[in-house]
């Protein structure tokens, strides 16, 4: 049987970590195709509802990572990310989803090889958790949504 | 309906090499709002560029997707192709299918999925963009410098010379810094304070400049080319335009016993005073918590001796604030005490000295007046006994860097220790000679073959008094460790360059970042070492982390260069990144609640309250607004929005949800 493959999203900033995934092609470090990364100012511009989004659309896993703690090109929005991070968990399990689905990290832009085993790391242990199957109701109202004319925000 | 042109490079064989362009192409064209989709070798190529411009053009596109490589390479190049074929360049924006595919995986059908996922998700986003207009900020062209050392001399000469207004701000009451208590420089040994003063008296009489001392900056807010300081000067207790620095106050003063700040306490000073003697300005201020008058009531010798009668005793505090465009910060670094070592006897025996205080002792306007005596009894010591990296590189005291400078000025402190007293000794205990600038490595060669100094590689243990002589016990690890002991007469600590007391504050005022060891962080360590993270704020000198004179010098003049670039124009343009507050029609007027958790998230403050009003002027609601010369464009703020009126241009909840949801798209 042909292994599951997660079906993974990133929610990275644009200074730390979008760079340091930069260097990772730059310096040709191979790593799991699974992710597929949203571009983001700042971890601090991530809204907890699009995690929860992506889950309802059928993410299998969610990588959010940023600057080191002070490196914040921001100064502070990294800080209130991991403040947000810390509240949002507790809340996880009531929603449904297993919090070992979201991966919480730091990757500087000098992090290239980092960045891909933080990716195969993530890959790794959300095939161990299998396919998410908290949301999957949710496909039929998006089917009636798309009835309705499509998504709407 | 959208008209979306897809544009998929090759890199050559960047990309093509694993991703299979063609296909991406394809798959993209059918995707609902492309109008046009193509593939080619090098978009970035001059024929590639052309390639998107006569699309724009031809096929009326009203949003461009280049899926090449990263945004962070050649997103400024796409934008301004598009920009001269007519279209905002904000509704262009770029896949990276190179760094986040092509490279990092083999050739392979999945690889190729990845890149069409990559490219659709882009096209989502971009389907949702909306033209967006760089933002016009005027320039106030006065530069405000923060600290009088040699770092803020030099910016603020350079930024005055260049045509601009300075004013700049020393909390001491005079400018020059630690150069003006230094004797020697290395590696020249020229004359610290025969180099410094001339610049002194230049900033004083600078027309450009104004000067002033006893006084602090409070706090900074505003934004690049607009920022309002406020700035404390402190009671001088003098009035300066009638004071001719003639110094019978300080002749009168009868409080002598004061410890002085300049010698680094080995000699003392009045409650009113100068000082150093080449102090600019050179006008006394008295010093309130150690002054009679301002502690009893009564003496006021100094007012009875002025011949000019410009003692203010009822003088107060003056608070002012100030428009400058830029702020260049050299508030320096100060050494550890040698209190804080218990292995060299906590700082009791008073000849440990450290490396600035015995600075003091060879000056020739010190407190010996230049003849190197011990503190403790005035003798001449024969054996001096130099500990370098006393705190530096020392993880157990929370120091792990080096402070860069202790190697050449212990090198120096041998060598003139050696010059004044021909019979004496002079052993240096290191644990590496680091000595790596123009001239540095010859100078420390130098003190060992011709000056004859004594090097020893190891740690010292320990320092005690014994029989009058101080006893340091170290090792010698080139002779395998043997322990070395020597009976001293005096001992030099080249103490650790620290941030100075207050540099935390400083930083939160001027919200600028600061590291662990509280030293002032740069933008980028290599390519941008003189800018911070707040646009308009520059840094020089050893307030970013321990430095010599020369690097201090070209920091400063580097942040000047930077300065005259800023003021070269008469208004900025920022990238509108920023963040928006919803606006509506009435009743509503806009759905902002005004619980301003906004304004609690903003690293800039860049929050600020409006008052929403009808025509005939009744309040409707006190809601947010952005202000989009301080909004830096974070986003932090869009996230804590409960009402979710908060938006960020670029990249909004409608462009970001659109791609989440784009990804798992059937």
């Amino acid at each position: 049987m042909k292994e599951f493959e997660p079906k993974i999203v990133a929610f990275v900033c644009n200074w730390c970590t979008y760079a340091g995934a930069d260097l990772t092609g730059t310096s040709r470090i191979h790593y799991a195709p699974n992710v597929r990364v949203v571009r983001f100012p700042c971890t601090g511009r991530i809204d907890y509802n699009l995690i929860i989004k992506a889950f309802e659309r059928g993410a299998d896993g969610v990588i959010v990572s940023g600057c080191h703690p002070n490196d914040c090109h921001y100064t502070s929005g990294n800080f209130h990310a991991r403040r947000r991070w810390i509240v949002f968990r507790t809340l996880l399990e009531y929603i449904g989803i297993d919090p070992r689905r979201i991966i919480f990290s730091w990757v500087s832009a000098a992090e290239g090889a980092k960045w891909a085993d933080l990716v195969n790391k993530a890959v790794r242990e959300i095939r161990e958790l299998g396919p998410a199957k908290e949301f999957i109701n949710m496909k039929q109202w998006y089917e009636f949504e798309k009835a309705l004319g499509g998504f709407r925000g | 309906m959208a008209r979306i042109g897809v544009f998929v490079c090759h890199c050559g064989e960047n990309i093509a090499a694993t991703v299979d362009c063609e296909k991406v192409a394809k798959a993209c064209a059918q995707l609902p709002g492309v109008a046009y989709s193509i593939d080619y070798k090098y978009m970035c190529s001059d024929p590639g560029q052309n390639l998107i411009r006569e699309a724009i053009k031809e096929k009326n596109l009203t949003g461009v997707v280049v899926a090449a490589c990263s945004p962070r390479m050649h997103e400024p190049t796409f934008r301004r192709a598009c920009a001269e074929a007519g279209l905002n360049p904000y509704l262009c924006e770029m896949a990276n299918i190179r760094e986040h595919c092509s490279w990092v995986h083999p050739k392979s059908e999945e690889t190729t999925l990845k890149a069409i996922d990559i490219v659709k998700t882009i096209i989502a986003k971009v389907r949702k963009n909306q033209p967006l207009y760089p933002i016009k900020v005027p320039v106030t062209k006065t530069a405000l410098v923060i600290g009088g050392g040699i770092a803020g001399i030099q910016a603020a000469l350079d930024i005055a010379n260049a045509g601009h207004r300075v004013i700049l701000v020393e909390k001491e009451p005079s400018i020059g810094g630690h150069m003006a208590q230094l004797s020697e420089t290395f590696p020249t040994l020229d004359c610290s304070q025969c180099i410094l003063t001339p610049r002194m008296v230049e900033v004083a009489q600078h027309p450009s400049i104004t000067l002033y001392t006893y006084a602090e900056v409070e706090s900074l807010t505003g934004f690049i080319g607009n920022f309002v300081a406020r700035i404390r000067k402190k009671a001088k207790s003098i009035d300066e335009k009638l004071c001719t620095g003639c110094g019978e106050c300080v002749n009168a003063c009868p409080i002598k016993k004061i410890p002085s700040e300049f010698n680094m306490g080995l000699g003392t000073r009045p409650a009113i005073y100068i000082p150093f003697p080449q102090a600019v300005p050179n006008k006394p201020v008295i010093d309130r918590s150690r002054c009679t008058y301002f502690r009893t009531g009564k003496c006021r010798f100094c007012e009875s001796k002025c011949p000019t009668k410009a003692i203010r005793f009822d003088q107060n505090d003056e608070v002012i604030n100030v428009q400058v465009g830029a702020v260049v910060v050299a508030t320096g670094f100060t050494v550890l005490e040698s209190t804080f070592f218990p292995e060299y006897g906590y700082g009791q025996y008073k000849d440990v000295v450290t490396g600035l205080q015995f600075e003091r002792i060879l000056s020739a306007s010190g407190p010996t007046l230049g003849e190197v005596r011990r503190p403790s009894d005035g003798a001449i010591p024969k054996k001096v006994v130099f500990i370098t990296c006393a705190g530096s590189r020392d993880p157990a005291k929370g120091i792990e860097y080096c402070s860069k400078i202790c190697c050449m000025y212990t090198a120096k402190h041998a060598m003139l220790y050696k010059h004044k007293v021909h019979d004496g000794q002079a052993y240096v205990f290191y644990m590496d000679i680091r000595a790596t600038g123009k001239g540095y490595d010859e100078f420390v060669r130098r003190a060992i073959e011709e000056d004859h100094v004594k090097y020893i590689r190891g740690r010292v243990s320990r320092v005690y008094e014994r029989n009058g002589k101080i006893v340091v016990c170290g090792a010698d690890t080139l002779l395998g460790a043997e322990p070395v002991e020597i009976e001293a007469d005096m001992v030099v600590l080249a103490t650790a360059g620290v941030a100075n007391p207050g540099a935390e504050e400083l930083a939160q005022a001027l919200h600028i970042s600061y590291d662990r060891h509280r030293f002032f962080t740069e933008a980028h360590p290599k390519l941008r070492p003189v800018e911070t993270n707040t646009a308009g704020i520059f840094l020089a000198g050893a307030c970013q982390s321990p430095k010599d004179i020369p690097e201090s010098v070209g920091q400063a003049s580097a942040t000047a260069s930077k300065v005259v670039a800023l003021f070269s124009r008469d208004e900025l343009t920022r990238e509108p990144i920023v963040a928006v507050v919803n606006r509506c029609a009435p009743p509503l007027y806009s759905t902002c609640v005004g619980c301003f958790m906004c304004q609690t998230a903003c690293p800039y403050s860049a929050i600020e309250r409006e008052e929403l009003r009808t025509r005939d002027g009744t309040l409707v609601k006190t809601v947010a607004r952005v202000n989009p010369g301080l909004c830096q464009g974070c986003g932090t703020c869009v996230a804590f929005c409960r009402s979710k009126s908060i938006d960020l241009q670029g990249y909004s909840n409608e462009q970001m949800y659109a791609e989440v949801v784009e990804l798992f798209a059937e």
